[in-house]
């Protein structure tokens, strides 16, 4: 819900430009199209495009205290704010709106950073103190709201996307080598970092202040894994119990809006989850969303159609064809920012809009259970692979490798051949990044394709080595599935699958996606879980599978985890975008840019050209390079700071001195 | 016979889109990283078609498959 934005003069109260926090905003019109606000004085400008979920009335921001000392824009939803509203009114504190962005403002009257502490919700704000001059900005704890910033001339800019911050002229815009070779090596970029040089985004779970013309930022939070020896020792009946209790609760406080709340259904055991807690307890008359695609390995309609007619919901669906995933690639990367190896978001860009045009503005969706609780397979491929490494000439024990990963090795003849091609890295089990090392090793052979200049430009730069240094003093004394757990939350879910499967695509059609199974709560309690029950011998997500029994249909419970994926060369290399694509990874456009080798590129493109299902790796080289050059086109050389039409905020609160309000 | 240049040929085009220079007969596959799981039986196909022979499941072993050197000495037993 929201888009927010603004400009803080590091070397004192020179002034702000009106028009370029109006600007700013009209760049985030896509995340609140239904008003918008500005706060401006001679250091700080404040603007806010709103996408109004809670308080339709009254909510506008920016919203003040009680002298107006203190303002905030804020996106995002705060669950349990009515909790934390009585205790603020005990206190004294006097309300104008009903909105729980004004409760926040309250709260951290009271008590500045450590309100964070005590929100549950999914966040990204600023909130401006003019007495102390101060400018106070925050991110939830796992990053499901977005927010950007960077210094140029004097001045601290932030945004929740990088386009608001690009709409002021003096930012520099150019792509970070350093970025591309993350990219190409974790699927993402490593926060703070952004695709693009000197652009950051504040990491989840941080706070920034701006105070005079120092900028300081701090953590707050920390995933809160245990040590065996801190592990909980309640039953496996008790877990369960309690996850059930967690889980509805999360639920129940994500239904609280002021307009109709929908679900995402993909037919697997994360979104029925959610789904039928809300059917079964909450909203009998419940709308789902999912998404069909043309092929069946793609596809899951199967399933959606069971748990449909199990919960009698009412589904909506898109076709996500071929030539339609082709189509929206260049769109959903303008929203997402950021080059992509895969085509998945894609689908759910084009969900929301489906979404919006039903008259939705918040879906519940099944985004974090496979972090939390351990689904991915590589979690358990570093249990099997530790397991190997004790006896690495067992055939059986690499023939269990093989039962990890059924949809690649369908062939039986590749299980034996690959034994040697999975020990690679055997030997490393010491390695803190052990568990993820084979999956970064296959991704960075992409970089095969990077030109002299750009390898060039990023010189020695090591990725591992600082994912190494990043990780937290506790990190050595947690088990290997609970280390793994931490990677994959860190890097995967943060900087990946909530920005760019999450919020972007989701706010790219004004829709605001919640997320119960990322609830703090949920979270802390799943950390203290023994990993024995996590992962019970292979059966990823036990824990989770075992919890929903009863509730949900065995056909889904025991179904095997069917991992989303979206196809790349049937999108991009159809009959109808192919003219496109070819385009522009042409010799031409390669060498205007100067990032990959054009020879290679043209090498990638014969080969792929004739196979009707290139490898994992061609495929994600081919979305990779091309959404590089996309990127590149669409934010680097053609980004427009000009806008066609005058921009009139609903409100306007100009608290500039006379002499600097002609600053425009 | 030396069935090396044919298979070099494949594997620069297929895995390495062009760039050879640093493919040796006795650079080994997996280890330096030239071809991934898929691959492999991309490898294998192109073997069992330009050869004519079918690789049993206890031939596909990195002694016969690893290097240049390693399959051209595999498929030279096989077919002589």
């Amino acid at each position: 819900m929201c888009g927010i934005a603004g400009i803080y003069n590091l070397n004192g109260p020179t002034g702000v430009s009106l028009s370029a926090i109006e600007r700013m905003i009209t760049a985030l019109h896509h995340r609140g199209p239904d008003e918008t606000g500005v706060y401006i004085d001679d250091r700080v400008g404040l603007g806010n495009a709103r996408l109004s979920i809670i308080d339709l009335s009254s909510g506008t921001q920016p919203i003040h205290n009680e002298d107006e000392t203190m303002w905030i824009v804020y996106n995002g939803e705060t669950f349990n704010y009515p909790e934390l509203k009585q205790d603020l009114l005990r206190r004294g504190h006097r309300f104008y709106t009903t909105s729980d962005t004004e409760v926040i403002l309250h709260l951290y009257e009271e008590e500045g950073a450590e309100c964070l502490r005590q929100l549950n919700g999914q966040f990204a704000f600023a909130i401006w103190d003019v007495t102390k001059s101060e400018l106070f900005l925050a991110r939830d704890r796992v990053g499901i709201r977005p927010v950007h910033y960077t210094v140029c001339d004097n001045t601290l800019i932030f945004a929740s996307e990088i386009k608001s911050i690009f709409m002021n002229e003096s930012v520099h815009r150019e792509l970070d080598p350093i970025a591309i070779d993350q990219i190409f090596t974790f699927w993402t970029t490593l926060a703070p970092r952004t695709a693009f040089k000197d652009i950051y985004e504040l990491p989840p779970g941080h706070h920034l202040t701006a105070r005079g013309d120092r900028i300081v930022v701090k953590r707050y939070w920390e995933i809160p894994f245990r040590p065996r020896a801190e592990q909980s020792n309640l039953s496996v009946r008790e877990v369960c119990d309690e996850i059930q209790e967690l889980l509805r609760d999360a639920v129940r406080i994500r239904l609280r809006a002021d307009v109709p709340v929908g679900c995402y259904l993909s037919g697997g055991l994360d979104s029925s989850g959610i789904a039928a807690i809300i059917a079964r307890n909450f909203d009998s008359d419940l709308t789902t969303f999912g998404i069909r695609f043309e092929e069946d390995r793609f596809d899951e309609g199967e399933h959606q159609k069971k748990m449909v007619s199990f919960l009698g919901v009412d589904h909506s669906e898109i076709r996500a064809t071929n030539d339609r995933i082709g189509a929206a690639f260049p769109d959903t990367l303008w929203h997402c920012e950021k080059p992509l190896l895969r085509t998945a978001p894609v689908p759910l860009f084009m969900l929301s809009k489906l979404v919006h045009e039903n008259g939705f503005k918040v879906v519940l969706t099944g985004e974090g259970a496979d972090e939390v609780f351990g689904g991915y397979n590589i979690f358990r491929e570093a249990k099997v692979r530790r397991f190997w490494a004790k006896y690495p000439q067992s055939q059986r024990r690499a023939g269990l490798v093989g039962q990890l990963y059924p949809y690649i090795f369908k062939d039986p003849r590749l299980k034996r051949t690959l034994g040697p091609f999975f020990a690679k890295g055997l030997d490393k089990t010491d390695d803190p990044i052990f568990s993820h090392l084979i999956r970064w090793e296959n991704t960075s052979r992409l970089k095969t394709f990077f030109s002299q200049e750009l390898k060039a430009a990023i010189g020695q730069y090591c990725g591992y080595e600082q994912v190494r240094r990043s990780l937290p003093d506790a990190y050595e004394k947690w088990d290997i599935l609970s280390k793994a757990q931490y990677l994959e939350m860190t890097i995967f879910l943060s900087n990946y699958l909530l920005s760019s499967q999450g919020d972007r695509v989701a706010m790219a059609h004004s829709v605001e996606i919640r997320v119960p199974y990322l609830d703090f709560r949920v979270i802390d309690f799943a950390g203290r879980v023994p990993a024995k029950w996590r992962i019970l011998g292979m059966r990823e997500k036990h824990i989770l599978k075992r919890s929903f029994q009863g509730i949900l249909p065995e056909s889904i419970t025991g179904r095997p985890k069917h991992p989303y994926r979206a196809p790349i060369k049937q999108s991009l290399l159809n009959q109808k975008t192919a003219e496109y694509t070819e385009e522009m990874l042409s010799r031409q456009s390669l060498e205007k840019t100067g990032l990959f080798d054009v020879n290679k590129v043209a090498g990638l493109l014969q080969k792929i050209r004739k196979l009707d299902n290139p490898s994992e790796l061609d495929n994600m080289a081919l979305a990779g390079i091309l959404s590089c050059e996309l990127i590149y086109h669409q934010f680097v050389d053609d980004f427009r700071t000009r806008l066609d039409f005058p921009i009139c905020p609903d409100l306007v609160i100009d608290r500039r001195s006379e002499a600097l309000k002609h600053l425009n | 016979m030396d069935y090396v240049a044919t298979v070099r040929d494949f594997v620069v085009a297929n895995f390495l889109f062009g760039d050879g220079e640093l493919l040796k007969e006795d650079t080994s596959f997996m280890e330096k990283g030239v071809v991934d799981s898929t691959g492999m039986l991309e490898l294998i196909m192109f073997l069992e078609e330009t050869y004519n022979i079918k690789i049993e499941d206890d031939e596909l072993v990195p002694e016969n498959l690893d290097s240049l050197q390693n399959i051209s000495r595999f498929v030279s037993r096989r077919i002589g």
